[in-house]
């Protein structure tokens, strides 16, 4: 059979080749022999047949050759051969090998790394099934404009959407809670975060739980009973991994709760820090359920097949309007907005992410210049090899390809080590970027190894095709007559080296400039001044069981008797409590009635931020009173009917006018006498957050006994305020054994929780500008080391003739400069548009900022100019005889 | 070249300087294989699986590779055959008009 000869000689010529090409000598000779027999027997003599017949035959080598290019596999034979030879050649300039496979490294290493990141976090579907159908619904007031137009949505409104629409093929809702746990057998209690969501949620996400089953709809209920399902972390952790736990209850909020099941590994919605999952209606009462001005859960829906996701969304948005008018004169939005899930979960990394990607892009180019650069400088080493090579008949593709190679393996080995590089930077991202979502989706697969591959042949591409090219061009006859005395080749390569440095030096200015105004923003931010004076001061977090404090006075008595422990501690100069310190978030607000003005457009009512305070909470924490006065002990339980605003809330709802002593109406109905308050004092503004604007904030007594809300207990201390952590739980857990307390830090600590996402684009971007400004300098170094040797020459004969050797020293520093120069201009010129393009990352700095402009420009030119500094030094020492000596 | 080899061989195998010989023969000295057409031509013919080839020892007790016709190479001759009396054919119609 045909394919059988085909194959056996396939085959042979692959493995074998070696013993085939002796056969085909063989045959060679053999054949030669003949023609000499058959001349003999012609009557020739021994000597003339001989050369005779070789004379007729040719050069068998050249034939044995001829017939064996027939071949196949002779391009893997081309291929191992050049292998090869790059191998070689690579080895014996190992300074060389050594420091472009490290930049290379580097500089896929980080590429990799980021793609890896960017690739699970922002492009991966989400893993639920069938991830591009579901969204998340929000409300969205038509009188906010500004801001986030997504806002939470009210219990009330979410059951009327599921029972009135059908656009959706179903929808499910969850919020966050805080639960305490207790042990049974003395363990420590612990809060937990925890999410209350209705039975439909993990069905419509279509998770399976790893043990158990999830709610059913009879168990979303108000009642007695209690389930809760466990994430796989607090399984492990708290249970130790025993899936008897499926069935046995523990208990949680001082009551048993019975686990269901337990969800799956990889589960981490809506954040890892979720530890276990309740239903909806658990511990709540029918009000609240079905409050229509409360907005604080979030709502899952899965799209219908056929119907399209406007369609959907008006038709929710249609009922949502009618419960806006029916409840008219209550904060009820207007419309609803839809987002898909994957852009709801991302959306605060997104922009932060494609902009590292971008650097490091940017760096990979950098680093591929100077590898480039260094190329091209050896190929000037190795010029009249390449001439004699050409005049010996190696075409031009042949010397090409094997460039390339040598390229190629540059690259491939910097790749290899760069992929380990890569998995070591994604784990370490993993573990210290805290809040990046869908952290635990990040690792590195088959995707991200092809990309690697990818990236190492562009690389090669980039960085070897340009002085691949210009070392094998026409002229290369001209390079065994070139001397040094002459210009030749070894200007062209100045030149270019000096284009691609340039280039590079642009690049570098541009991600310089980049890493500046990130780094001047994240430091802005993270001394923003929160209104407080906030050293030495620690926080501590706990929240009251309404269960146990069911009474105003059981609160009030513990808030009490907690602070005069804690005052009588040495070295605690005051301490004080509230709901929440500045910069620790948001925590909720209100609408608000002013009696004197109780209309208003529609749906603009008056509302603010919410926060409780006891009397030193202002003065321990340092904020200003304004007019009037903070609260005092009176203030308490029956007579707590009274509030301190911030001046901004003056400022927006009172302008020019004194508020002392007006009363103010909490929610919606002005003849709440329950919720009618007066105004006792003025106090100043502080953010929310570090970076927000602030907001008009309505403060309530703590010795109220209100309950439900999460407290802190600020403390100025003096000395290390972390020392005191351990004292003052102890007090706490004098008064209290079985409660927990969490988030026991400073405010710069909460500050810097709050900043991770600056502070993690401000620390890449700056390493890979630093970096790349080290490629540079040492580009440049390079360059111009060169360029002197090629002038030497020239050189020696302007000193012999008189040059002063200050002026050598200028001539060469501005040659080398001019290159830099232009790189800055460009750089400058690309960076600033960069700016505009990142402004929505940039806090209190503009994109053109002058600081950083003068800032990174200078550094630029001192680099340039440390680079500079050795070669021009050199040149200007040059030996005028020994210059003109050298060939 | 490959024509006429596969024709020498549609006989008997034959070693390389035999098929350059017989060629030599048959056309009254006109064709003169040379040995740079010969061999690629053989090893191509042998890639394509139309001959085979195997070491043996001749009269004179020499070793030397015999080449010899498989049995596609066999319909590949006569298709060939057929190809070319068309194309000399439409030839001498064209040259003798």
């Amino acid at each position: 059979m045909r394919w059988m000869n085909r194959l056996q000689k396939t085959l042979s010529t692959l493995f074998r080749r070696g013993s085939e090409t002796v056969r085909l000598d063989e045959e060679m000779r053999f054949h030669l022999e003949q023609e000499i027999a058959e001349r003999i027997a012609r009557g020739a003599s021994r000597e003339d047949a001989r050369r005779e017949a070789m004379r007729q035959f040719g050069n068998p080598t050249l034939l044995r050759d001829e017939a064996r290019s027939v071949w196949n596999w002779g391009w893997l034979e081309t291929l191992s051969r050049d292998v090869r030879y790059g191998t070689r050649a690579l080895l014996r300039s190992p300074g060389f090998a050594i420091t472009a496979i490290v930049v290379m490294a580097l500089c896929i290493g980080a590429t990799t790394c980021l793609f890896t990141v960017v690739r699970s976090v922002l492009l991966k579907a989400l893993p639920f099934d069938d991830p591009d159908h579901l969204v998340m619904l929000y409300e969205h007031w038509r009188a906010n404009t500004s801001g986030n137009p997504y806002n939470p949505v009210a219990p009330g409104d979410f059951f009327e959407w599921r029972a009135q629409t059908h656009g959706f093929a179903d929808m499910a809702s969850y919020h966050y809670s805080n639960l305490t746990v207790t042990g049974e057998h003395g363990e420590m209690p612990e809060m937990v975060a925890a999410q209350k969501g209705t039975w439909n949620l993990f069905p419509l996400l279509g998770v399976t739980p790893a043990l158990g089953r999830t709610f059913r709809e009879d168990e979303d209920r108000l009642g007695d009973h209690h389930v809760a399902i466990l994430t796989w972390s607090f399984f492990q952790r708290r249970f130790g991994g025993d899936p008897s736990i499926v069935g046995k209850t523990f208990r949680m909020a001082t009551k048993p709760y019975t686990v269901v099941g337990v969800l799956p590994e990889w589960f981490a919605y809506p954040d890892a820090r979720t530890q276990v999952w309740v239903p909806y209606a658990d511990g709540e009462t029918a009000e609240r359920l079905q409050e229509h001005d409360n907005h604080y859960p979030f709502v899952v829906a899965r799209m219908k097949p056929g119907v399209s996701l406007k369609m959907a969304t008006d038709e929710v948005s249609a009922v949502q309007y009618r419960m806006h008018m029916q409840y008219a004169g209550h904060p009820v939005a207007e419309d609803v907005m839809s987002r898909p899930m994957i852009d709801d979960v991302v959306h605060e990394v997104k922009t932060p992410l494609l902009m590292m990607m971008s650097a490091v892009l940017c760096m990979l180019m950098i680093g591929c210049l100077n590898v480039s650069n260094l190329l091209v400088a050896r190929s000037a080493a190795r010029q009249k090899e390449m001439a004699i090579r050409g005049a010996l008949g190696a075409g031009r593709f042949a010397l090409l390809r094997e460039q390339m190679t040598e390229t190629v393996l540059l690259c491939a080995g910097g790749g290899a080590i760069g992929l380990l590089l890569a998995q070591a930077g994604t784990s370490y991202l993993k573990l210290h970027w805290r809040g990046l979502p869908r952290a635990a989706s990040i690792h590195v697969d088959l995707v991200v190894v092809l990309f690697t591959f990818g990236v190492m042949g562009f690389t090669a591409i980039l960085a070897g095709l340009l002085p691949a090219l210009s070392s094998t061009q026409r002229g290369i006859l001209e390079g065994l007559k070139d001397s040094s005395r002459a210009a030749g080749a070894g200007v062209s390569r100045a030149r270019l080296r000096k284009t691609l440095l340039s280039v590079e030096i642009a690049l570098t200015v541009v991600l310089l400039l980049s890493a500046g105004l990130l780094l001047k923003s994240f430091i802005q931010l993270r001394t923003t001044d929160l209104g407080i004076a906030d050293d030495h001061l620690l926080t501590l977090r706990y929240s009251l069981p309404m269960e146990v404090y069911s009474k105003p006075e059981q609160s009030v008595a513990f808030s009490e008797a907690l602070l005069e422990r804690v005052r009588r501690i040495p070295g605690i100069k005051s301490a004080g409590l509230g709901s929440t310190v500045p910069g620790g978030g948001y925590d909720g607000d209100q609408v608000f009635i002013i009696p004197e003005r109780p209309n208003y457009e529609s749906n603009k009512q008056p509302d603010a931020m919410i926060r409780y305070a006891d009397p030193a909470y202002f003065s321990t924490l340092g904020i200003p009173l304004i007019t009037g006065r903070v609260f005092n002990e009176h203030d308490r339980l029956d007579q707590s009917k009274k509030i301190l605003v911030s001046q901004e809330l003056v400022k927006r709802y009172y302008p020019g006018e004194n508020v002392i002593g007006r009363t103010i109406v909490m929610g919606t109905e002005i003849t709440n006498k329950k919720r009618t308050y007066e105004v006792v004092g003025v106090v100043g503004d502080t953010l929310w957050r570090a970076g927000e604007r602030t907001k008009a904030t309505v403060y309530f007594p703590v010795l109220s006994g209100d309950t439900g809300y999460m407290s802190t207990l600020a403390v100025r201390t003096s000395g290390d305020p972390l020392s005191y952590a351990v004292a003052i739980q102890k007090e706490i857990a004098a008064l209290d054994p079985q409660l927990p307390v969490i988030d026991v830090l400073t405010i710069p600590q909460i500050v810097g929780q709050s900043t991770i996402n600056q502070s993690f684009s401000a620390s890449l971007v700056l390493a890979f500008a630093v970096l790349s400004l080290l490629l540079a300098g040492v580009g440049l170094y390079g360059v111009l080391s060169y360029v002197v040797t090629q002038r030497v020459t020239e050189i020696g004969i302007r000193i012999a003739l008189g040059a002063q050797r200050g002026q050598v020293l200028g001539m060469v520093l501005k040659d080398g400069l001019r290159p830099v120069g232009l790189g800055l201009a460009i750089g400058v010129c690309g960076g600033t548009a960069v700016g505009y393009v990142i402004r929505s990352l940039l806090y209190g700095t503009r994109p053109a900022d002058p600081v950083v402009l003068t800032g990174m420009v200078a550094t630029m030119l001192v680099v340039a100019v440390v680079a500079c500094a050795a070669p021009a030094w050199r040149a200007s020492s040059v030996d005028p005889m020994q210059a003109l000596r050298t060939e | 070249m490959g024509l006429l080899i596969l024709k020498t061989l549609s006989l008997e195998p034959k070693h390389g300087w035999a098929i350059a010989k017989r060629i030599q023969q048959i056309s009254n000295d006109v064709l003169q294989v040379q040995q740079g057409s010969l061999y690629p031509a053989l090893q191509r013919l042998e890639q394509q699986g139309w001959i085979r080839s195997k070491w043996a020892e001749t009269e004179t007790g020499r070793q030397a590779r015999f080449y010899s016709l498989t049995a596609a190479g066999r319909a590949q001759l006569e298709k060939e055959q057929e190809m070319w009396s068309r194309l000399s054919a439409a030839i001498n119609l064209v040259v003798e008009s």
